[in-house]
């Protein structure tokens, strides 16, 4: 295989997200890297739940996106980017906050994202998208 | 002799047609693509047939200042012929390089009649083996295409099967019904469930409902509120909804999401999940006294 390492780490897996068939196999590409590196069931349950979320938000409120997942450089995390170009969050704080929702769901999605994973960052504005970085211990 | 591009090859194909059937299979066979263990003889011999037939008439027709489309009405015949082979033998568990190569070994037939004709050589040889190659590579590539449909064609009908499958209903006891769910609780399967679930309840004057998750790997956000609204929904009906198969997994993944149950009952597993059930339908389960 060619070595695709770069600044960001070593690229693991790459997915589309159009349909809810998608946040499927985003999160069994994390729980599978995951169970490779031995982690314990209850490690990858949660981590891979969080994917899920913040997979599913991409194409519920982006209308699709990519997800990247790649090792970081020092091997020590499992990292996870999430992009889409959707119309992108006015207010990030609001939208963390738990129970608020746009689309008629719990509102607990970004904020139970954040408390699975070991970092977790957005970064959104109007217009230009949004793109959520998470990443777990290994 | 005729000087259009394709006037060699049509006379190839239609005076020689017989032997360009043995030939065909000849290379098949050399090939080891005659799978001779899915198809008989006669079999391959007649699929052959009504697809050289097919292939010459889309010749004669279908070719025009030495351009064709196998999209156009000229080859209606070999498309047609072609999924009813594709469908037989994607069904009988033919590789697509076999299909590809199966299709292909036309070529090598069709180069050694125009070696052999009288007076054929230098560019015009050049330009019929270019014309035979053209149209026997559109042949294959389009076959494939046929054959990959067909295969997406197998692959949707098995994933609605399942979705059929994959909810079924089914009654424990006396007024109480379980519900095992396995793998993915999307929104299409979610609403399948509960309508399934709720028409279901109405016919067994279901009291209790068992909904079973311990098959389902993950519990994000979206199908806890799936799972939520369907018990709000059985509660809505009369009947009393226990979640069972609750892992110490997904139990530690549901408080960090911050979901509430509400007055859900929640239990680890269906089977404390049925005695509970049991008990609220007026039965206990006792063990039998051997004296």
């Amino acid at each position: 295989m060619a070595d695709r390492s770069g600044t960001k780490g070593t690229a693991v897996a790459e997915i589309t997200l159009a349909v809810s068939r998608d946040v499927v196999a985003a999160r069994q590409a994390v729980a599978r890297v995951l169970k490779e590196r031995g982690l314990s069931a209850m490690r990858i349950t949660r981590f891979a739940t969080a994917v899920s979320e913040i997979a599913r938000n991409a194409i519920v409120h982006g209308g699709g996106g990519r997800i990247s997942i790649y090792l970081d450089p020092g091997k020590a995390y499992l990292r996870v980017e999430c992009r889409d170009d959707g119309p992108g969050i006015e207010d990030v704080t609001l939208a963390m906050t738990e129970g608020y929702t746009t689309a008629g769901g719990l509102g607990r999605g970004l904020g139970g994202a954040k408390r699975l994973s070991h970092d977790f960052e957005i970064r959104s504005a109007p217009g230009e998208g949004t793109t959520v970085s998470m990443s777990v211990k290994l | 002799m005729p000087q259009t591009s394709t006037a060699n090859i049509l006379s190839i194909l239609e005076t020689d047609f017989s032997s360009l059937i043995e030939d065909w299979l000849g290379t098949q066979v050399k090939e080891g693509v005659k799978r001779s263990d899915l198809f008989s003889d006669s079999e391959s011999r007649a699929q052959n047939r009504e697809l050289l037939r097919a292939f010459s008439k889309g010749v004669r027709a279908g070719v025009v200042n030495e351009e064709f489309n196998l999209d156009d009405d000229a080859w209606e015949d070999l498309r047609a012929v072609l999924v009813d082979v594709s469908k037989e033998r994607v069904g009988r568990g033919v590789t697509p390089t076999e299909m590809a190569t199966f299709v292909l070994a036309l070529k090598s037939t069709l180069f050694k009649r125009l070696e052999a004709m009288p007076d054929l050589e230098g560019q015009r040889l050049i330009r019929d083996v270019l014309m035979v190659t053209r149209l026997v590579d559109a042949f294959a590539i389009y076959t494939n295409e046929i054959f990959i449909g067909e295969r997406d064609q197998i692959i949707e009908r098995q994933r609605q099967e399942m979705l059929e499958l994959s909810t079924p209903v089914v009654e424990l006891w006396d007024r109480v019904l379980t519900l095992p769910l396995i793998g993915t609780l999307d929104s299409a399967r979610a609403q399948e469930v509960m309508e399934n679930l709720l028409q279901t309840i109405l016919e067994r004057q279901a009291e209790v409902v068992i909904m079973d998750i311990t098959g389902v790997g993950t519990v994000d956000t979206q199908v806890a509120q799936h799972l939520l609204r369907a018990a709000a929904a059985v509660r809505l009906m009369g009947a009393e909804c226990i979640i069972s198969g609750i892992s110490p997994m997904i139990a530690q993944t549901m408080v960090q999401l911050g979901i509430d149950v509400g007055t859900v009952s929640t239990r680890s597993s269906i089977r404390t999940a049925l005695s509970d059930a049991l008990q609220k339908v007026g039965y206990v389960i006792k063990t039998s006294e051997v004296s």
